[in-house]
């Protein structure tokens, strides 16, 4: 039994991190991103986890789907060099317009590689 | 995350133990602290009290910015009895966010119609409790009044160190309840944790009312706050 299925009662969101170590434990190259603070209307609360593999996969959610892609992005970058990096998305920041984040809340996501 | 780390926390949530993540956000260094090894930490009380709320922050430290991720099992809420009370207790606990099973051997009582999207065992307690698994991330409540469904049940939770063990009865009931708890080797510390009678001092008069009182007690238990003590004229004081 994988570690995700040992997992499947629990809360969805909580999978993730045993989805993160199941691909790593595939040979996978992973990042992992966490959402470390949220400010206003955040969809998506402090420690919700997305996962990425270095073909650009992911599994969970760190926004209502607004930033997913510019995370995914960002995540590939940090698979690359192996140095973490923090994230900021808000209504104050131009380019989170451009990505999406409508929904008027602003979040910082830490993102780093699992090796 | 080092990938031994990771194993390490998942390894601790399997087993449904409580556990924290200190990540530096400017070097990415990283460390995991077992519930168990909290003591040792110089920030101890700090982290214990994350710990009860569940929530996870960023902290602005001397050393830099940290973010501290709280691990903590998912909730489970444990009901004896498909009564009155647990069909409105049943779905606002689930929707409190508790893995929610009632259990209750009597068929006319445990049927699917009065229990619509619940998880329920028509079953004697002593045969399901073990795939059930009450451990002390589970809010436990008796609430059939039948002594033969409700006590070994109600003996097993405070074994097991459930969060929250409450017993439905009047204090007279309950008295009784507990001399034979006592006879059944249940000493009086673990006794005094059943709060009984059961529930918020909030006037419950229907089914319905003492069910959010159970909820909101169960609640108070989980974030670590006496509500019985912090309440100027609660049930006990």
């Amino acid at each position: 039994m994988s570690g995700a299925e040992a997992m499947a009662g629990g809360a969805v969101q909580d999978d993730i991190l045993a989805i993160a170590e199941s691909w790593a434990g595939e040979g996978r190259d992973v990042a992992l991103a966490t959402v470390i603070e949220t400010w206003g209307s955040a969809p998506r609360p402090v420690g919700s986890h997305l996962v990425i593999d270095a073909d650009g996969a992911f599994m969970g959610s760190v926004s209502g789907g607004c930033v997913e892609g510019a995370v995914v992005t960002e995540a590939l970058d940090v698979i690359g060099s192996g140095k973490p990096k923090v994230l900021e998305f808000g209504v104050a920041d131009e380019t989170a317009w451009e990505v999406g984040l409508s929904c008027g809340g602003r979040i910082r996501v830490y993102v780093e590689k699992v090796a | 995350m080092d990938a031994t780390l990771l194993k390490a926390l998942n390894e601790e949530r399997r087993n449904r133990r409580a556990a924290l993540v200190i990540t530096d956000l400017g070097s990415g260094a990283q460390r995991l602290v077992r519930e168990a090894g909290i003591g040792a930490e110089p920030d101890a009380g700090e982290l214990r009290q994350m710990l009860l709320s569940g929530k996870s922050r960023t902290q602005a430290t001397e050393a830099g910015e940290r973010f501290i991720a709280v691990h903590l099992p998912a909730t489970k809420f444990v009901i004896i009895g498909a009564v009155h009370i647990s069909q409105v207790l049943a779905p606002m606990a689930m929707a409190t966010g508790f893995d929610v099973t009632v259990i209750d051997p009597r068929t006319a009582f445990a049927t699917p119609e009065r229990f619509a999207g619940i998880n329920l065992l028509a079953e004697w307690p002593d045969e399901v409790l073990g795939d059930v698994g009450l451990d002390r991330w589970c809010a436990f409540a008796a609430l059939t009044h039948d002594p033969k469904i409700d006590d070994m049940p109600l003996a097993a939770a405070l074994k097991a160190g459930c969060f929250y063990v409450g017993a439905l009865g009047s204090r007279k009931t309950h008295a009784k309840r507990l001399d034979r708890l006592m006879q059944a080797g249940i000493g009086p510390e673990f006794a005094a944790r059943i709060h009984a009678p059961i529930g918020l001092d909030i006037g419950a008069q229907s089914p319905a009312e003492i069910a959010v009182s159970v909820l909101a007690e169960a609640i108070a238990a989980l974030r670590g706050r006496d509500a019985r003590r912090d309440t100027a004229g609660g049930a006990a004081a």
